[in-house]
């Protein structure tokens, strides 16, 4: 692998930049591997990586049906934030957390992670109580975290309407100052690459469409391009984990909702932070380009196009007009939508299933990308050892029956 | 924008009326005390969640406030039949992979627009109320 640097650039800025190196083979797949993983976004990508640099399992394959990154890795509004309420997931969070603090460096791959922080704003006492809890919570944690009263928040975004007048007037907010944002896609890209240097095969174009289960043991997958072996496989597939699973033979406690988000024409720089409120439900930060980047909730409904209803767009805009009035002439420019996969109890699952050596990272719903690195690092280990990395133990499936949820309905719910 | 036709009211309205409300035909347990781990578990929160056909819950919140069912597909979103609470699906995934879609539903072009199931390929299970 081609090392980035300052130097590497004035280097090649004597050949036009005609001359770097492809970032990733684009390998023919073999027929078997020691691993394989299913689905080439952030989480699957970071799990080859991990596994190949932590564990030494360098025969691994990351199969993709579409482009790496194409799914709701690179679909997301990128907000990174780590002040969950419960011990579980605050934890898994926060080893997330620790690890974008140097991911930069480690991956040898600008992810431009801005920790400008980020702001959970409450509008009534309920979500102001909610909010002292949290707050209190992530303390114990060791997890940065503080309540902003309305005019400590008003100095931090001077656009914001905090005034009394508002229809749901601001009371104030949790912050979280080491929260911020990354550039989504170049989490897959640096991650791809990295992998691939350790020897990964990355397989785009390549959907599984079968398991090969003998004796409720899993050895490989069917796939578009032929069969390829493998006596651990994990899959990684967001929306698409139920329909793996349905090829499994069981049933996952998921649904897959549309999620969407839009962007406006670019702007001067007016934003320096991000900022979230559950109550009015939106969210909104700038992006480096200068778009306002506008998240939204899900549509209620079960769905897999990867588009958004037009009412959650009007909700959205609704919602951020009122907290800026400001941005009330802006013009969007684009918007979409990913498919997440929604769990009861707002966590995901990382977890073996009832067919041996096959392995789920799912349920991350509408917040997963801020667990990207926390997520591969930990569901690596549970490939390496068959056995649950102790911060992923308690996002078990069998939770589901056991009745010992995380429910994190309270930290997660639009925030994301 | 979903126009959906409420076997109730007997009238296409918007998407705003409506709440969807997850996945239909789900059998609460006569007993739950005898139930085990699995079972309660199961009933409580594991879901088909299909790429295709899905018979789904819904309420007419802002108008007659009922319960109903629909079918749609979940990837092209079209609304294939919709029925009240007891009543059975004529769409199903099953009948559309054996190329059977006559049944009593008319499939509306546009993919937005719903016609009622007919009463006649109805029936009402028992002890099942969604
Ligand atoms: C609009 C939107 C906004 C969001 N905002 C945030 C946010 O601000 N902060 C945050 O933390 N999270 C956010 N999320 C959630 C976050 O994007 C996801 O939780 C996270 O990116 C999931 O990563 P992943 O790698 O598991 O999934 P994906 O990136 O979706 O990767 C799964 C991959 O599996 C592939 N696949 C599926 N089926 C198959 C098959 N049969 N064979 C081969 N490959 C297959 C897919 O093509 C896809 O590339 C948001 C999501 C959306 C949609
Ligand atoms: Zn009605």
């Amino acid at each position: 692998m081609q090392r980035y640097s300052g130097f590497g650039l004035a280097k090649h800025a004597l050949s036009h930049h005609e001359n770097w190196e492809r970032q990733w083979r684009n390998p023919t797949p073999k027929k078997q591997y020691d691993v394989i993983i299913v689905g080439g976004g952030g989480h699957g990508l970071a799990t080859a990586y991990y596994l190949a640099k932590e564990h030494g399992i360098k025969n691994v394959a990351v199969l993709e049906k579409g482009w790496l990154g194409g799914g709701n890795t690179a679909r997301n509004t990128t907000i990174v934030r780590s002040n969950y309420l419960w011990d579980e997931a605050a934890a898994l969070y926060e080893h997330a957390m620790k690890l974008w603090e140097g991911l930069s460096q480690d991956l040898n791959y600008n992810v431009m992670f801005s920790q400008r922080g980020v702001m959970n704003l409450g509008h009534t006492l309920q979500d102001m109580r909610d909010i002292q809890r949290r707050v209190n919570a992530n303390r114990l944690n060791g997890i940065d975290s503080e309540v902003l009263t309305p005019e400590q928040i008003q100095e931090i975004v001077p656009i914001m309407d905090c005034s009394k007048n508002a229809r749901y007037p601001i009371m104030g907010a949790s912050w979280q100052p080491r929260a911020g944002v990354a550039r989504h896609d170049a989490v897959a890209w640096g991650y791809a690459r990295a992998a691939d240097a350790l020897g990964v095969d990355l397989l785009q174009n390549t959907e599984v469409t079968g398991f090969k289960i003998r004796d409720g043991r899993i050895y490989g997958v069917h796939t578009n391009r032929g069969d390829i072996e493998a006596k651990t496989v994990g899959c990684v597939a967001a929306g698409n984990s139920g329909v793996l699973a349905k090829m499994a033979g069981f049933r996952l406690p998921l649904e897959s909702h549309p999620l969407q988000a839009l962007v406006s024409e670019p702007l001067k720089p007016i934003l320096d932070t991000v900022v979230m409120s559950n109550h009015v439900h939106g969210y909104i930060s700038q992006s480096d380009k200068g778009d306002l980047v506008i998240g939204a909730g899900i549509d209620g409904y079960n769905g897999y196009g990867q588009r958004g209803s037009y009412p959650t767009v009007e909700h959205t805009l609704q919602a951020i007009v009122e907290m800026f009035p400001i941005f009330s002439r802006v013009r969007m420019n684009r918007q979409w939508g990913g498919i997440v996969d929604t769990c009861p109890d707002a966590c995901p699952i990382l977890s073996a299933t009832p067919v041996k050596g096959l392995f789920f990272n799912c349920g991350w719903g509408t917040g997963g990308f801020k667990a990207t690195p926390g997520s591969g690092h930990v569901f690596a280990w549970t490939l390496a050892k068959n056995q649950a990395h102790p911060l992923a133990a308690p996002f078990s499936i069998d939770r589901f029956h056991t009745g010992a949820l995380v429910d994190e309905h309270g930290a997660a719910g639009v925030a994301h | 924008m979903f126009h959906i036709y409420c076997p109730y009211c007997e009238e296409l309205r918007e998407e705003e009326e409506f709440h969807p409300k997850g996945e239909a035909h789900i059998v609460r347990p006569k007993d739950p005390e005898a139930c085990t781990d699995e079972e309660w578990g199961d009933y409580l929160f594991f879901r088909d969640n299909p790429r295709g056909i899905h018979h789904e819950l819904w309420v007419h919140a802002v108008g007659c406030r009922k319960f109903f069912n629909v079918t749609r597909n979940t990837v092209t979103y079209e609304i294939l039949e919709t029925y009240k609470i007891g009543e059975r699906p004529t769409v199903t995934a099953e009948h559309l992979a054996g190329g059977d879609k006559q049944g009593n539903v008319q499939v509306a072009s546009g993919g937005q627009q719903t016609v009622g199931a007919s009463g006649a390929a109805v029936a009402s299970v028992k002890g099942e109320r969604a």
